[in-house]
Order: C-alpha cells, then sequence, then structure tokens
C-alpha cells in the first residue's frame, strides 16, 4: 500500500524521530511510505483559536498535497481530527466548489495511526518489543474527535516485554488544549498536576500516548519535578524491535 | 436594560483571571471535586441502565432541533392551548420587559411577597431584584437557591447552585439570616444536612402556607395540550405550583416541544442526567387551571431575552435545546477546577461558555469560549447531543471578528498568528524557520531542554521544561536519506503532489 | 408593536434560511423504543426499584389492602387520615384514627396538621419506580399528598406500566399530573442525600394483585 506520511508541523519540527518511527514500523510492515514536501500544517490551531480565514490556504494546501494516495497517515489524534471534522467546514464556509470536492476527496484516506494499524492494515502485533513498564493516556482527540477506542490499547497489549499498566482517570483531559495552556494557564497547570500524579502512581518508565502535543504539556511537567518518567509517542514504542538498544 | 445586564455579572474579571482565584480556594476545589465526581459515576451508570440511551438522546435532539425551526409556529400553539385551558400567555423581548409584566401582575393581586420555584430564567432576568424594587419580597425555596440567597450569593452550578458551599458555611448561614427573613434557625442546628434541611423545611413552611402567588420556570411545556411541566425533588414545587392562588411561570421560548407525547423521551433523560437518578422524586404537570385545585390563575410569561439572536445563528443556534440537566458541568475537567462563580454568569460551565456570549452578545463574555481544552467530554454527556465544542471553536472564530472589527491595530496574538500563517504557508518557509528555530532554542537549552521563556509563555514554562525543537526536521532527514530519484515526489521541495 | 408581535418578528428574521416548503410537523418526532432494560416481572422490578427510593413497599392480594394501610399507619403512629373523593371504601382500614374527608375541601392548616393521606394512582412505572398521580377519584386535588407527611399509595399490580413511555400512553394531559418516586429528597448539602422536604416524608406504596 501506498502511504504518505502527514508529519504535521509539530512533529516535523520538535518530534522528526516520531516520523522515523512511523517510516521505519510502516516500511517493516511491507508497505511504501512517502513523504510530500510539500506538507506543512493542517491548520489547528489557527481554526480552534479563531481565526478561521486563516486556515483556510492550509486546507487548500492540505487536500493538493495529499491527493490520490491510498492512505494518508497522521502520527497525531488531534490533527488527524482537524482534517477530518474541520476541513469541510473551512472549505465550505471559505473556499470554492474545486476545493469542497478535494476536501471530500482527501478526509475518507486520512488516518491517524492507530486507525491505520487496526482497519486499514488489519494488524494488531507489529512485531515490536519494549521491555519496559507504560501506561497510556487516551489523548481527548483521539478518544473523543476520532474515537479510536482501545486500537492503541490493543496494538500496545500485542508488543512483546512490555508490562502495561493502567492509568487511572485516563480519559481525563491533561490540561494542554493548544492555545488553552497559553491563555488558560492556571487551569491548565491544574489538569496538568491531577494527570502527572495519576502517571506517577502507575510507577510507569514511559506515558504513552498518540499525541507529541499533550505529551509534550505532560512530559514538560514531568520532567520539571523531575520524576524520571519518560514520555514515547505510540509509534516509537511499536517501532521498537529486540535490535534496539533504548 | 440589554440581555447582557443580567446574564452576565458585572464586575466579573475576564475567565483566566476569575479562575485564577478559584483555584486558590482548596476547599473550594475539594467540594467540587468530589461533588462532580459522585453524580458523573451516578449518571453513567443509570445511563447505562436504558438500552435505548443512543436512541433516546438522538430522539431528543431531532425533536429540540426541529421544533427551534419553527419556534414561532410552535409558540403560537403553545398560546392557543394555554388559553383554551385557563390560562393568560404574555410576550417579553428582553428581561426589562419580563419584570415589567411579572412585577404587574403581582401587584394586581395586591400582594407584597411571592414565593418561587428554582428557575434559571428568572435568574437570568433579575427577577428578584426588579421585584424588590417594586417593594415586593421574593423568597426563594429550593434549599440550595435559599442558601444562596440568604447568604447573599450567586449561584455556582445549574442544578446544584450551593455546590460551592459546604455544610458548615450553610450552617453559619442560616443561624446568622433565617431570623431576617423568617422563623430563624434553631439555635443548636447542626451541621448535618438532615438538621439543615429540616430547618429549611420549617422556615419555608410558613410561607408556603400563606403565600398566595408563586413564580415559577418550567422545564418543559407542551404545544398540543399547553401542558407545563416542571421537574424537581424537594417538593418545593409542589407547593408552589397547587397552594396559591396566582402562579407566574416565566419560560425561555426555546423550552416548547411539539407535543405532550414528546415530553417522554425528555423524562428519560433529564433525571438521568442531571442528578444521576432513574427519576426524579417529582414531576408536576399542570395544563392552565383546573377546577377546585391548584391556582385560580395562571400566567405564562415567554422570554426572549437573547434568544433570538442565538436562534439566528445556525452553527450556535443547537445551544438552546440545553434542558439545564448541567451534565456537561459534572464532567467538564474545567469546570471541575473553578467551579460557577468563575463563569461569571448565570449559565456556567461548557453549555454556559456557548450560551453567555450568545444571549448576552460576545463582546460582554468574550473569554468564555476560549474556557475550555476542547475535550469533549460535555458533547459526549449532552443528553440533546448538543455539540459543544463546536459551537465553542465558532463562537471563537466571533471572538476574534469581533476584536478584529473594533481594533484599528491587530493584537499581538492576531499578529502572532498572521505570522504563523505565513510560516505554515509554505513548506520553504517552514523548513528556514525549523533550521533557525533549532539553532535559536539551544541558546536557552540546557541539557537538551528549556526553561523559562518570555512573554506569553511564560506562564506556560514556570511548571514545564519545553524540549529544544531537533536539529534536523523530518523533512530535512527525508531529503538527506531519501536522495532526489528513489522516491518520487518526495523530492519536490515546493511539490504539490503533482503525478 | 407589542411584545408578542416583536417576539415572533424576531424568531422570523432568525428562521428566514428554513426553507417556506419545510413544514413543522414533517419530521417525525416518533422515536424507536427497546425496553429490554425492564425484563421478565415487572411487578418485581416496579417493588424493587421504589424500595431504592426508600419508598415502604408491600405486596397485598385484594384481601388485604386495608390491612397494609392500616400497618403503615400505625408504624409511623398516625392518627389522623385523609380520605380524598371516590377512594374505593374498602382501602380505608378500622382504627383509632379520625378519618378526614375532602368535601368540602380541607383548609391548608388542616391538611398540614393531618397526619396521613391514602389514595390510588393513575398508573405507575416500574423501571423507575415511580407512582403517577392524575387527581382523578380517589387520589384527591394535589395539595392532598402533598401537606401531610405520610402517603400511602395503593397501586393494583395491573396498573404498572413497565417503562415511562408506555405510561406516557396512559396519562391524561387535559389534568393535573404528579409523578412521585420516592419521598421528597434533596442534595444541595454536599450532595448528600437527604430524605423528606418539603413533601410527604414518608412514602408507602401497597402494590395489590394475586402474586
Amino acid at each position: 500500500m501506498r502511504i504518505a506520511l502527514f508529519i504535521t508541523c509539530f512533529n516535523d519540527t520538535m518530534f522528526p524521530r516520531t516520523g522515523r518511527a512511523v517510516t521505519e514500523l510502516l516500511e517493516r510492515l511491507g508497505h511504501t511510505v512517502e513523504f510530500p514536501q510539500g506538507q506543512t500544517c493542517c491548520g489547528q490551531m489557527h481554526f480552534n483559536t479563531g481565526y478561521r480565514p486563516e486556515t483556510l490556504p492550509m486546507v487548500r494546501r492540505f487536500a493538493e498535497v495529499f491527493a490520490g494516495y491510498d492512505a494518508v497517515v497522521a502520527p497525531s489524534g488531534s490533527c488527524a481530527g482537524m482534517v477530518r471534522d474541520h476541513h469541510r467546514v473551512v472549505a465550505a464556509q471559505y473556499g470554492d466548489a474545486a476545493l469542497a470536492e478535494a476536501v471530500e476527496h482527501v478526509v475518507p484516506t486520512v488516518y491517524e495511526l492507530s486507525e491505520l494499524l487496526v482497519d486499514v492494515l488489519g494488524v494488531t502485533d507489529v512485531g515490536a518489543y519494549f521491555p519496559h513498564r507504560v501506561t497510556y493516556h487516551p489523548t481527548c482527540h483521539s478518544l473523543r474527535m476520532l474515537r479510536v477506542g482501545d486500537r492503541p490499547l490493543s496494538l500496545l497489549r500485542a508488543v512483546k516485554g512490555i508490562d502495561l499498566v493502567e492509568l487511572p482517570a485516563a480519559e481525563s483531559c491533561c490540561g494542554f488544549g493548544g492555545t488553552f495552556a497559553l491563555k488558560n494557564a492556571d487551569v491548565s497547570n491544574a489538569m496538568l498536576a491531577d494527570k502527572m500524579r495519576h502517571v506517577q502512581d502507575t510507577g510507569a518508565e514511559f506515558l504513552c500516548a498518540g499525541d507529541n502535543s499533550c505529551l509534550t504539556h505532560i512530559g514538560g511537567g514531568l520532567s520539571r519535578l523531575r520524576t524520571g518518567v519518560g514520555t514515547m509517542h505510540l509509534a516509537e514504542i511499536l517501532a521498537s524491535t529486540e535490535g534496539d538498544v533504548r | 436594560m440589554s440581555a447582557a445586564d443580567n446574564v452576565v455579572w458585572l464586575g466579573t474579571p475576564a475567565f483566566p483571571e476569575a479562575a485564577r482565584a478559584a483555584l486558590a480556594d482548596t476547599r473550594l476545589r475539594a467540594n467540587l471535586r468530589r461533588a462532580t465526581g459522585t453524580i458523573r459515576d451516578k449518571r453513567l451508570a443509570v445511563a447505562a441502565e436504558l438500552e435505548d440511551w443512543e436512541e433516546l438522546r438522538e430522539a431528543a435532539a431531532t425533536i429540540k432541533r426541529r421544533t427551534l425551526r419553527h419556534l414561532d409556529h410552535h409558540l403560537l400553539r403553545l398560546e392557543k392551548a394555554v388559553t383554551a385551558a385557563g390560562g393568560v400567555v404574555h410576550w417579553a423581548s428582553d428581561a426589562a420587559d419580563a419584570n415589567r409584566i411579572v412585577t404587574a401582575l403581582v401587584k394586581a393581586t395586591g400582594e407584597d411577597e411571592v414565593v418561587k420555584v428554582k428557575s434559571m430564567a428568572t435568574q437570568e432576568i433579575g427577577l428578584n431584584e426588579a421585584l424588590a424594587d417594586a417593594g415586593i419580597r421574593a423568597y426563594e425555596t429550593d434549599l440550595a437557591e435559599l442558601i444562596v440567597q440568604l447568604g447573599g450569593d450567586r449561584p455556582s452550578h445549574i442544578l446544584v447552585p450551593a455546590i460551592h458551599r459546604g455544610r458548615s458555611e450553610i450552617r453559619e448561614i442560616f443561624r446568622r439570616e433565617m431570623g431576617e427573613w423568617g422563623r430563624p434557625a434553631p439555635e443548636d442546628l447542626s451541621d448535618e444536612p438532615r438538621d439543615l434541611a429540616e430547618a429549611a423545611r420549617l422556615h419555608l413552611r410558613e410561607k408556603f402556607l400563606r403565600a398566595k402567588v408563586a413564580v415559577s420556570g418550567a422545564n418543559f411545556a407542551a404545544a398540543d395540550t399547553g401542558t407545563v411541566a416542571v421537574v424537581e425533588s424537594e417538593g418545593n414545587g409542589r407547593m408552589c405550583l397547587t397552594l396559591p392562588e396566582t402562579l407566574i411561570t416565566v419560560m425561555g421560548i426555546e423550552k416548547v416541544l411539539p407535543a405532550f407525547a414528546d415530553l417522554d423521551v425528555f423524562l428519560q433523560l433529564l433525571p438521568r442526567s442531571s442528578t444521576g437518578e432513574r427519576m426524579n422524586p417529582y414531576t408536576s404537570l399542570w395544563t392552565g387551571v383546573t377546577e377546585g385545585d391548584g391556582p385560580r390563575n395562571f400566567h405564562l410569561v415567554l422570554l426572549d431575552n437573547g434568544r433570538t439572536a442565538t436562534l439566528a445563528d445556525e452553527v450556535g443556534r443547537q445551544a438552546l435545546a440545553c434542558i439545564r440537566c448541567s451534565a456537561c458541568l459534572n464532567v467538564c475537567p474545567v469546570y471541575e477546577r473553578t467551579g460557577g462563580h468563575a463563569y461569571g454568569s448565570v449559565y456556567p460551565g461548557p453549555i454556559g461558555a456557548v450560551l453567555t456570549p450568545q444571549l448576552a452578545g460576545i463582546e460582554n463574555a468574550a473569554s468564555l469560549p476560549f474556557a475550555s481544552t476542547l475535550c469533549g467530554a460535555c458533547y459526549d454527556a449532552c443528553p440533546v447531543k448538543i455539540n459543544i465544542p463546536e459551537v465553542l471553536v465558532h463562537l471563537r472564530a466571533e471572538a476574534v471578528e469581533a476584536k478584529r472589527r473594533d481594533r484599528l491595530l491587530p493584537t499581538s496574538e492576531a499578529l502572532a498568528m498572521k505570522a504563523a500563517g505565513a510560516v505554515l504557508g509554505s513548506p520553504r518557509r517552514l523548513a528556514t524557520v525549523q533550521r533557525l528555530a533549532a539553532t535559536g532554542a539551544r541558546l536557552l537549552a540546557r541539557d537538551g531542554l528549556i526553561g523559562a521563556l518570555p512573554g506569553p509563555f511564560a506562564r506556560w514554562s514556570g511548571t514545564r521544561d519545553t524540549p529544544v525543537p531537533a536539529r534536523e526536521s523530518l523533512r530535512a532527514w527525508w531529503r538527506r536519506t531519501r536522495p532526489a530519484g528513489s522516491e518520487g515526489r518526495s523530492t519536490t521541495a515546493e511539490g504539490k503532489g503533482r503525478r | 408593536m407589542n411584545g408578542r408581535e416583536t417576539v415572533l418578528s424576531a424568531i422570523r428574521g432568525a428562521l428566514s434560511g428554513v426553507p417556506d416548503s419545510e413544514r413543522p410537523d414533517e419530521v417525525p418526532t416518533s422515536h424507536g423504543r427497546r425496553a429490554d432494560h425492564v425484563g421478565p416481572d415487572v411487578v418485581d422490578l416496579f417493588v424493587e426499584r421504589a424500595a431504592e427510593y426508600r419508598a415502604t413497599v408491600v405486596r397485598v392480594p385484594p384481601s388485604g389492602a386495608a390491612a397494609a394501610v392500616g400497618h403503615a399507619l400505625a408504624r409511623s403512629g398516625a392518627r389522623s387520615l385523609v380520605v380524598p373523593p371516590w377512594l374505593p371504601e374498602d382501602l380505608v382500614p378500622e382504627g383509632e384514627w379520625s378519618l378526614l374527608a375532602d368535601v368540602p375541601p380541607l383548609t391548608v392548616g388542616q391538611l398540614d396538621a393531618a397526619d396521613a393521606v391514602v389514595t390510588t394512582v393513575a398508573t405507575a412505572i416500574a423501571v423507575t419506580g415511580t407512582v403517577a398521580l392524575d387527581h382523578g377519584p380517589g387520589q384527591g386535588r394535589r395539595a392532598l399528598t402533598l401537606l401531610p407527611d405520610q402517603h400511602i399509595c395503593v397501586v393494583r399490580a395491573d396498573q404498572i406500566a413497565p417503562d415511562v413511555p408506555e405510561a406516557w400512553g396512559l396519562l391524561d394531559p387535559c389534568r393535573p399530573l404528579t409523578l412521585i418516586s420516592g419521598p421528597s429528597a434533596t442534595s444541595d448539602i454536599e450532595l448528600d442525600r437527604v430524605e423528606g422536604v418539603h413533601g410527604p416524608r414518608i412514602l408507602d406504596i401497597v402494590v395489590v394483585g394475586d402474586a
């Protein structure tokens, strides 16, 4: 299957290792991964902060750059959710008929990583090996926008050597919320404090999630408190094999 | 008087500042955490009992949305049915109108006091204050509303208005204030909820028995029969709806349902969503006046007060489907931390964040649509499927547009967004910024982490380390490791997926 | 323009996007109903659910109804019993209590001073443990079941509907209706549930039928 990687602007800049992990993983499963260099951003930050007209060029670019692939994979529930739920809205509000049509074509091909693996590629055991204690935080947009359900957990459960422990109050928001963390920093901090306490209660070495944005927020807090708990994107755990030294 | 005058409390700062004060109150946070956690679990348990819960939600959403699209038609049917059953219907376009109508109705009875059933609509229009100005005393009879009224306080939750008060505070309020309003609290009043409830029972009983006029809200009204419904727990509603000679009901125009038959859907959804009970203790329904049973005069005041402006917004309109169950408050991670006062509105929580700016005007509540992480828990919990996150981002756009209109110079945020838009508009510019950021950030960083950040990021970096941008972005890695030609399109720098 | 015209024209203005061809009653309001949650025995379920609301529920054969009412009165120590017009005579127990007929209507003070009231119901709802009164014969006007501190409700087993929608179809919207689920209650103080606020603090339900 010819799969385009939509890395997302945040991962591209901050967490290219997640993109490399997705690539390794999908190639290991026998698929062709392509990286359209024209890609930039899904426009979520602008859209969710209220800057809708500014989102339009990004929606247009996305529809053009990612047209024609068997599947487009995004290692981010939030960005995949933006494309799936809101690109149509922007196209309808500010775009033209051609854009609306292009968006209609591309949107059904876009998947978050766990959706692509489980629903499209039909695998849960991706042959990974990760001998560590891990707890999983289902990010809000994976959970409630995309409704990925237990797909990520079924992928993690199949990882050899993993000690997967349940995160208390897992479905509570971590308090990131994009620009919310800046605009409402105090509330965000209060939510973060609770999330960190739950993570620490598990005794996990690594907190895993499908969104590096939430992980940056939670991981940044865990780092500041010198908890020693690391963060790992789902893709990185799934890409790990017995050959890796981590 | 505009709709904003009472929907939004004057003097409340923008949400982030109000929230900061609330967050510092550790007792408030403990109360809220326990209270919202308890209701949340109960709600999930009783919702799961009904096999057709999702179908019920869908039915309720459909009925509400359809009714709103033909609101004039249904209100006229309601008016006709209520009138035929012996009631009198009044129409109020704003709070001042409604207050004038109710005050005149009370004055006409010759009475100078009224008993009240808990009602959001009368909170919203500031009816108690308007009645007081006319020399009429309004007694709140719901226990929580009584606590709020005696404490000179404001409600902080739709269903449990005194959720921010602990038992010992309530005892103090009762001991201090009840004597001012009627029968005093017993000298030896304890802070046991049972004793506090008993004190309220005794305090209010004399008022119920002598009251000639009652004011209520309405949960629902059926257009075909003219039947009005009030859902409650304590029996104070039944007292007000049954014993006085005159009943004045103030109802938002969005509460109308097409048919009495539709009520069964909502009576299944509302109690389970709000208190986590299979059914609330008391539901009263009445149709006009009944000979020999209950009030001899019934007035129904239909209230607009910003609702038609909300109705005009095709996205925001869905907020009018709200049945005031407060499930969204109880699941909201923001509300759980801040409580209701931080919203500065009669309508707090997620639904308040979408309803308040619409009823009162976005310029009067511009910070509220941003008081959410868009986590979506509210939408999942809503029994009438109001897509609150959708309306929130819709209103954020309105708030930004309103600011753009009002200012000669763009805000710093608008400038930042514009700059970010320019970078993200071109992969080449993005690549350049990535290289600059990776180098620049390393100057700020220690051990690959950034501590303190300037400006708008200071509050972020106060509690979190930030990783530095990668030395090599993914797009740079891809170009370096997968040379031109090996992967056709991956090498087209500004490629737009040509093939 | 008066308030009515102002509001109506504002609504019509707000709804200008709704096509004229769309009729208000075109979208069906009927909804599929699945009541698999009711289970096989409706009466058992009603008894269980009503009791969960801390109503005192007993099941008796038709011949035992009056005695069950008498037991309930004796338990609470009631000395006066309000009897609504057209209450079946075989529901009134022999005993020490004084009977108060609502003909002519009792005053609010008399009702407030009365200890108990016994009524029939219009229907009942198993899934929610609810009794529904339409204040017709045997049930009395609304104040009768509000002011006395004990309400004894006699429910025939064949009056129990499995679920809210089915009960709903049995109710007459032209009558005042009161749905009662357990004694009055509040959770307004720290969400601690307290039974017995303004309504009757004791709710007895006597389910009559051949078990």
